[in-house]
């Protein structure tokens, strides 16, 4: 993934900067209960949105447990439509593939559709450093290019800004990158909207290369689709003369017919719209040849950590996320801790699910990423193919404690504990003992409401933890126990 | 029928007043109801952090403590949602690690009829008005486990709609987290107290005297910041608001 990311501490250490940051928690709070409510607004005018989350489910899971297949029917496909397919195992062969195939058509620049599978790679970097410049054209994506910034959000990268920061940053930084912003521009949406049209404008128009990902691949046609909201990807997929595409693996559909379930979840679940304002679909370039669009289509195929994560009978459920953003919408965790804590291009729940599984769990980051959530569920209830988002996270703080066999890069391994846990697994294993003698746990309860009166109010070490923030309750004089053996007699006796 | 008491190992400890108060009404609604001694923890902390192998055995010491009788009570949706939710999931674990059905097979006996408060007094007893008094001003919070994971729907705002004396007003985001979440809280504090800072301001908004939840380990921690941001409201359990009565009313 992105080298911008690698080093991040552990999850709570981040997030307590963002916790403490007043503008960003009102930035995050406001942009995520607007959304969380149109989104509900717009799931609810659906009276079969049940069933089309199931059938989102089936669809994916049935093309992920025959992926080969389909992989290689949407190769032959894209190929008999004058495209050309390349495999990137991971970042690295797919950035080479990409700064290749730029570097082949003599141009300098590429203009680029939002892509989730892009920022992943950190294929702007990349290209940077063999002195090719991509201009984001989405209009978050530019503001986080212009900002110097990370993305913060799936859908809206640049949801961390309020009004008056994007001002700044057009003001200050888009002379840098080409043509400036109007004089005296103001915080109101459209003068930043036009600001930013003006700026890509010049930008679509020179532009010889296009860089996309997409929302999906249909096998049997090899058709891709990109849906979005602004039009700025209808330009990159249709002027440039060369496209390139840069697909993960889970992305493909078997047919035209199944794109029907997830062009009215996808949208309504990401944007709250009933339909997205633009959905672009190519095959190849054999209909372009003859009208619009590009001359030559590249697809990249892009596994990286992909096929580890499909070996996990758990974790492979996190490839059917179709990048809605819902869960990070409606995430107490996720708006509170703000994107960038989450150390990834996945922020929110499926990031924490998402992150540790295409990456591993070696890093302090990926390792804390599992307990970046209280387990309340919202993001499973919303999560348009079913994603059982706190399923995965358990099962993978089992594997972040316990270790245990996985795949990493096409090897099967045995993972060891991660480090850092030895305390809390004495703790468990101590609890654990006690709750299996009643005995203990009785004598334990006893101790410590005789002693009740004696105990701090601050608890040092790790029950700082707790009363940093909150008062322990105080301890009854008597469990409920040694109550009911008093006055029931313990019916059936133990001790 | 045989009706066990469940009470969790947290309300055993710290709060002995909840499982009075589920005894005592459901002795007033003529259900006879069993503590088995035995009884001591789920195992949720367990498994929720990661520590499914620890959380087996305690799994199996539930099934061995409850398996004999006909309904299992707890007045905690979290917990309630690890026996009926997660247990299942343990056994289907044991299975792909080849361990075979055994720990399915001994589970899936108190699966089935594990019931959190408010569902057994509405599913099972049938009621909704249970003969309850309580002069306050209450406000609701649905915890996670109990809303999403057991799916308690309206079932608890019912019961309480039903208490003599008791006026209800909904609590501006009910259904987001208190940022409690077991061991949440203690791993990532800041964001749980953030979590917990905002359900409290949510519910001091109310004007009520009391926040009520049908889970006391939600409740420790919003009450401990209540005590802690010297908010005048006091957290209460389900069970205390439906025990009280004009003869004995809760203090």
């Amino acid at each position: 993934m992105s080298g911008t990311f690698m080093g991040m501490p552990a999850f709570p250490e981040a997030a307590r900067e963002a916790v403490d940051n007043p503008t960003l928690r009102g930035n995050l709070r406001h942009a995520t209960h607007t959304i969380r409510a149109k989104r509900a607004k717009a799931v609810a005018e659906v009276s079969d949105w049940a069933e089309l989350r199931e059938a989102g489910k089936r669809i994916k899971d049935h093309t992920l447990r025959h992926l080969d297949h389909y992989l290689v029917q949407l190769e032959e496909a894209v190929t008999a439509a004058g495209g050309i397919v390349h495999w990137a195992a991971d970042a690295d062969e797919a950035n080479a593939i990409v700064t290749r195939l730029v570097q082949e058509t003599g141009e300098s620049e590429v203009v680029k559709v939002k892509s989730m599978a892009t920022q992943e790679i950190g294929l702007n970097e990349a290209l940077e450093a063999a002195g090719i410049r991509a201009y984001e054209t989405d209009l978050a994506e530019l503001i986080v290019q212009l900002g110097k910034d990370r993305p913060s959000h799936i859908l809206v990268p640049a949801i961390h800004r309020n009004r008056g920061e994007i001002r700044d940053i057009f003001e200050k930084e888009m002379g840098e990158w080409g043509r400036p912003a109007p004089e005296g521009l103001t915080d109101t949406p459209a003068e930043l909207a036009e600001a930013a049209r003006l700026h890509l404008r010049e930008k679509f128009l020179r532009a010889k290369v296009g860089v996309s990902g997409a929302n999906f691949m249909v096998a049997e046609t090899g058709t891709l689709v990109v849906v979005e909201s602004e039009g700025n990807g209808r330009m990159c997929l249709t002027l440039p003369e060369t496209l390139i595409s840069v697909v993960g693996i889970e992305k493909i559909v078997p047919t035209w017919r199944d794109l029907e379930v997830f062009l009215q979840t996808l949208p309504r679940s990401s944007t709250a719209e009933r339909m997205n304002p633009y959905t672009s679909m190519w095959t190849g370039t054999t209909d372009s040849r003859a009208a619009d669009g590009p001359r030559v289509f590249h697809l990249v195929l892009l596994d990286n950590g992909r096929t580890d994560t499909l070996a996990d009978e758990v974790g492979r459920q996190a490839l059917r996320c179709i990048r809605c953003s819902a869960c990070l919408n409606v995430c107490p965790v996720y708006e509170r801790a703000g994107g960038h804590a989450y150390g990834s291009v996945y922020p929110g729940p499926i990031g924490a699910i998402l992150s540790p599984q295409l990456r591993g769990t070696a890093s302090e980051i990926d390792a804390s990423l599992p307990y970046a959530s209280s387990l309340c569920g919202a993001c499973y209830e919303v999560c348009p193919v079913a994603i059982d988002i706190p399923e995965v996270l358990v099962h993978l703080r089992e594997r972040v404690v316990q270790g245990g066999p996985a795949v990493r890069e096409g090897n099967k391994v045995v993972l060891r504990p991660a480090k850092g846990h030895a305390a809390e697994r004495a703790a468990m294993r101590a609890a654990r003992w006690a709750f299996s003698h009643p005995g203990a746990l009785r004598a334990g309860q006893r101790l410590a409401s005789r002693t009740r009166r004696a105990h701090p109010r601050h608890l040092p070490g790790p029950g700082k933890a707790w009363t940093g923030s909150r008062d322990l309750p105080p301890l009854p004089a008597e469990p409920f126990r040694d109550w009911w053996q008093r006055t029931h007699g313990g019916k059936d006796g133990v001790q | 029928m045989r009706v066990a008491l469940f009470l969790t190992c947290v309300n055993d400890t710290l709060y002995p007043d909840t499982g009075r108060a589920v005894v005592k009404l459901l002795n007033r609604l003529g259900v006879d109801v069993d503590f088995p001694m035995a009884q001591t923890c789920c195992g949720q902390a367990h498994y929720n952090t990661g520590y499914r192998h620890e959380a087996e055995p305690l799994a199996r010491q539930f099934s061995d403590v409850f398996g004999e009788y006909d309904a299992i009570v707890t007045p905690s949706g979290s917990c309630g949602a690890m026996v009926r939710e997660l247990y299942p999931r343990m056994g289907e674990r044991a299975r792909a690690e080849g361990r075979g059905d055994s720990l399915a097979r001994t589970l899936a006996p108190v699966v089935t009829k594990t019931y959190e408060l408010t569902e057994f007094l509405v599913d099972v007893v049938g009621v909704t008005d249970v003969g309850a008094y309580y002069p306050r001003t209450v406000t609701y919070h649905p915890t996670c486990h109990g809303l999403r994971g057991l799916g308690l729907g309206d079932r608890p705002r019912r019961l309480l709609r039903a208490v003599k004396g008791l006026e209800l007003v909904e609590l501006p985001g009910a259904e987001e987290c208190c940022g409690f979440g077991g061991t949440f809280a203690l791993k990532n504090s800041d964001v749980s107290a953030a979590m917990g800072t905002d359900k409290v301001r949510n519910a001091e908004s109310t004007g009520a005297d009391v926040l009520c939840a049908a889970d006391n380990s939600c409740l420790m921690h919003i009450g401990g910041t209540m005590s802690r941001l010297k908010v005048g409201m006091r957290p209460v359990h389900i069970a205390e608001i439906l025990a009280s009565t004009e003869e004995e009313p809760a203090v």
